[in-house]
């Protein structure tokens, strides 16, 4: 649910990364981080385990220039990746505008995706959303290592609807910022669409 | 989509601030803000400069839906107060109308009695503020500078 402010002048819009446990979602967030202008960006906070695991989510606030006068915002946001910590994902989605599908390209984690992505259906539709009616797109991530499911295969299994989707690697920076604009975009779009109100 | 797009006006933003500046005063706080439950800064007033708001906002929806979460367990409907007990500052964190969260963060020069008193009266009218708000918004025929924008202007966004 995105937050018009006519007094500041401001378009705020949330969107949440999600996939299963240690995809890179908070690589996806912390390359965005540096790769950013100090003036673009807020601090980023990372609400994570001793052992850096994400406990309940980050956050990244950032600018990303105006449209007809109003600064848009987006605030990114990670969910915690492991099965057991359902509760905190459900409660990250609340309000959510666009989607990110972070999948580990890695053969071993292939039925971990499938879980996860079951997941943020069952997940958003008890929120009252249909994923297929939200701005969502796709990234296969890891597709530097050598033991990678085919991209065609993982799109039979993850994308039959065929969303965008984007090979990336995480940790130097590939497709990071291509699926952010692509589900800002979508987002942005979806606000045209809906009249702003 | 489940919850109606929040807007904010000129008129209410105007009332909203006014709430939150006589809270700092006759609560003796250092900051008092608004956020949405979806950690959306809604006005700020005190001594603001001095604290990261969009980290603080963010942050406090977070807590407030892990609160919510412990709720839904216990079967409660919600716990619509909060107060955290620092060396030096104290946090009392209220729900109003299930929709807007009001942070007053205080030190000695304040007492929790005080702030509970203050924030009584300040959710009230927020309350009424922001179901007038709520109304006008879901208000057909409302312009929007969104319903115009085109697809150049949103490209033009991402031209690196």
């Amino acid at each position: 649910m995105s937050f018009i402010n006519y007094m500041a002048r401001e378009i705020n819009c949330k969107i949440v990364y999600y996939g299963p446990g240690l995809c890179g979602k908070t690589t996806n967030l912390q390359y965005i981080y540096e790769r950013t202008n100090p003036e673009a960006k807020g601090k980023m906070i990372s609400l994570a385990t001793e052992t850096e695991r994400t406990l309940f989510f980050d956050f990244l606030p950032l600018s990303l220039g105006e449209i007809r006068g109003f600064k848009t915002r987006f605030h990114l946001y990670t969910v915690p990746g492991q099965v057991f910590y359902d509760a905190s994902r459900k409660l990250i989605l609340k309000g959510v505008d666009g989607v990110i599908f972070v999948a580990d390209s890695q053969f071993e984690r292939l039925e971990a995706n499938l879980e996860s992505m079951d997941n943020l259906r069952e997940n958003l539709s008890e929120q009252g959303y249909d994923l297929d009616k939200l701005p969502f797109v796709i990234q296969y991530n890891k597709r530097d290592l050598p033991n990678v499911v085919d991209l065609d295969e993982l799109r039979r299994e993850l994308n039959p609807k065929g969303v965008p989707d984007y090979e990336a690697n995480a940790r130097d920076g590939t497709g990071v910022f291509e699926t952010l604009k692509a589900v800002s975009k979508a987002v942005l779009t979806e606000l045209k669409k809906s009249g702003g109100g | 989509m489940v919850n109606p797009q929040m807007v904010m006006y000129e008129e209410e933003f105007t009332q909203i601030q006014s709430v939150v500046d006589r809270l700092v005063r006759e609560a003796n706080a250092k900051v008092v803000f608004i956020v949405d439950k979806n950690g959306q800064l809604i006005a700020a007033s005190g001594e603001v400069e001095e604290i990261d708001t969009t980290s603080l906002a963010s942050l406090t929806a977070g807590n407030i839906a892990a609160t919510g979460g412990i709720a839904k367990l216990l079967r409660e409907n919600e716990f619509a107060t909060q107060f955290h007990e620092g060396e030096n500052q104290n946090i009392h964190i209220q729900l109003v109308g299930n929709r807007v969260i009001l942070v007053v963060i205080f030190d000695t020069k304040s007492s929790l009695g005080l702030v509970r008193l203050r924030v009584r009266k300040a959710t009230e009218e927020l309350n009424a503020i922001f179901e007038e708000l709520l109304n006008k918004a879901q208000r057909p025929g409302e312009d929007s500078p969104f319903g115009e924008i085109t697809d150049d202007d949103i490209d033009s966004l991402f031209n690196d």
